[in-house]
């Protein structure tokens, strides 16, 4: 499989989001503005591309029996490492995501790729795959944002085209987040079938 | 799958591991350290800038939470730390004022308040400046619904009270502090 294929794989035919339904948790929680999920995409990004490569390189080494907990480890590493990375650099962008930076250390995008991609192939294409998917995740996370943020607060990137009204209210809460996902779901399936 | 799961294997692979992870994080916590202190000062000396007029010098008082800003010799005013429960969590504020015991400003330190509606205690203008020259002696300081003179946030009454509660703790605060 060429490395291309490997990456648009994951923007597409994998997508994370809107195909595997992998990572909801911080799909419907962060993405109450295209900013928000944008960050959220990225900071998983950047845990996927890493922890992929360094599961693929340990995999040969590590016994059967403790390959969960070895890949856990690895994966707190990282996610702890940007934890760390992004309080001292970014520290409103830490603030924002709060409590959702631990948790991609439980996000089954990272682990799953780890268990279905990673252990069985090459550092250079879980590398490919990583960025694939984790790009993935954040364009639909992005998008996810963008329409609500535009049903919701009428504003996209921050910039508010309303003059200081609120919008719908409902987008930018739980339940408005239930009925963009199945929307957003439903056309990009309808457009990945013609296709 | 190349090697056997035996103990030994088991043990040694987990044990490095662990090592080689938290060696890694541990020169990480070290480099960072520094930058993470300075943004988290950095963050408070905003605060305080911003509910307190001009001064020179702040002095932290650990035990009562709250920073005493001089200039010169004369107290300019007090910026206080006061935390209450809002709708999503803690929500805490530093409240800046002045020995006449009028508030001068507040400024939201951390929130977990509703995207769009309570979070805009850190946003709404109208709801923010009506917190500049707020004197107690002549305000009510409670919300309207409740019979006060505070503007809530439109559907956002909870985190309107809990704010305003969070500026009453803090004028307590600075009535101990001046009856000292």
């Amino acid at each position: 499989m060429s490395k291309f294929k490997l990456i648009t794989d994951g923007l597409v035919k994998n997508n994370p989001t809107f195909v595997l339904l992998l990572g909801m948790c911080p799909t419907l929680a962060t993405t109450t503005s295209a900013i928000n999920g944008m960050s959220m995409g990225l900071a998983t990004l950047f845990v996927l591309v890493l922890s992929n490569m360094a599961i693929s390189a340990i995999a040969p080494v590590v016994p059967d029996k403790v390959h969960i907990p070895v890949y856990i480890v690895v994966i707190a590493t990282f996610v702890t490492l940007l934890q760390l990375l992004m309080q001292a650099y970014t520290p409103a962008m830490y603030e924002t995501l709060g409590l959702f930076i631990p948790l991609i250390v439980v996000n089954c995008i990272v682990l799953g790729r780890a268990e279905a991609f990673a252990n069985k192939h090459s550092v250079l294409e879980s590398a490919c795959d990583g960025l694939g998917v984790g790009v993935g995740f954040t364009c639909s996370l992005t998008v996810l944002g963008l329409v609500r943020e535009i049903l919701g607060s009428g504003s996209a990137f921050g910039y508010n085209f309303i003059g200081g009204h609120d919008g719908m209210l409902a987008f930018v809460m739980a339940p408005g987040a239930f009925l963009c996902l199945g929307y957003l779901m439903v056309l990009f399936n309808k457009f990945l079938k013609k296709s | 799958m190349a090697v056997k799961s035996n103990l030994t294997n088991m043990v040694l692979v987990l044990g490095v591991t662990c090592l080689v992870c938290s060696a890694l994080l541990g020169g990480a916590y070290a480099l960072t350290k520094d930058p993470i202190d300075k943004a988290a000062a950095a963050k408070t000396e905003k605060a305080i800038a911003q509910v307190l007029p001009h001064f020179t010098e702040v002095q932290y008082n650990q035990e009562g939470r709250y920073y005493t800003a001089t200039d010169g010799d004369a107290v300019v005013g007090y910026a206080i730390e006061s935390s209450t429960v809002g709708f999503g969590g803690t929500l805490t504020l530093m409240v800046g004022v002045t020995p006449d015991g009028v508030v001068y400003n507040t400024s939201v330190l951390s929130q977990s308040e509703t995207p769009g509606l309570g979070a805009k205690c850190n946003t709404d203008v109208k709801f923010m400046d009506q917190w500049r020259g707020f004197d107690p002696s002549v305000k009510v300081l409670s919300v309207k619904k409740d019979g006060g003179d505070v503007d809530a946030i439109t559907a956002s009454t909870i985190t309107s009270r809990a704010y305003t509660l969070a500026v009453a703790n803090a004028l307590d605060t600075f009535n101990a502090i001046s009856h000292e």
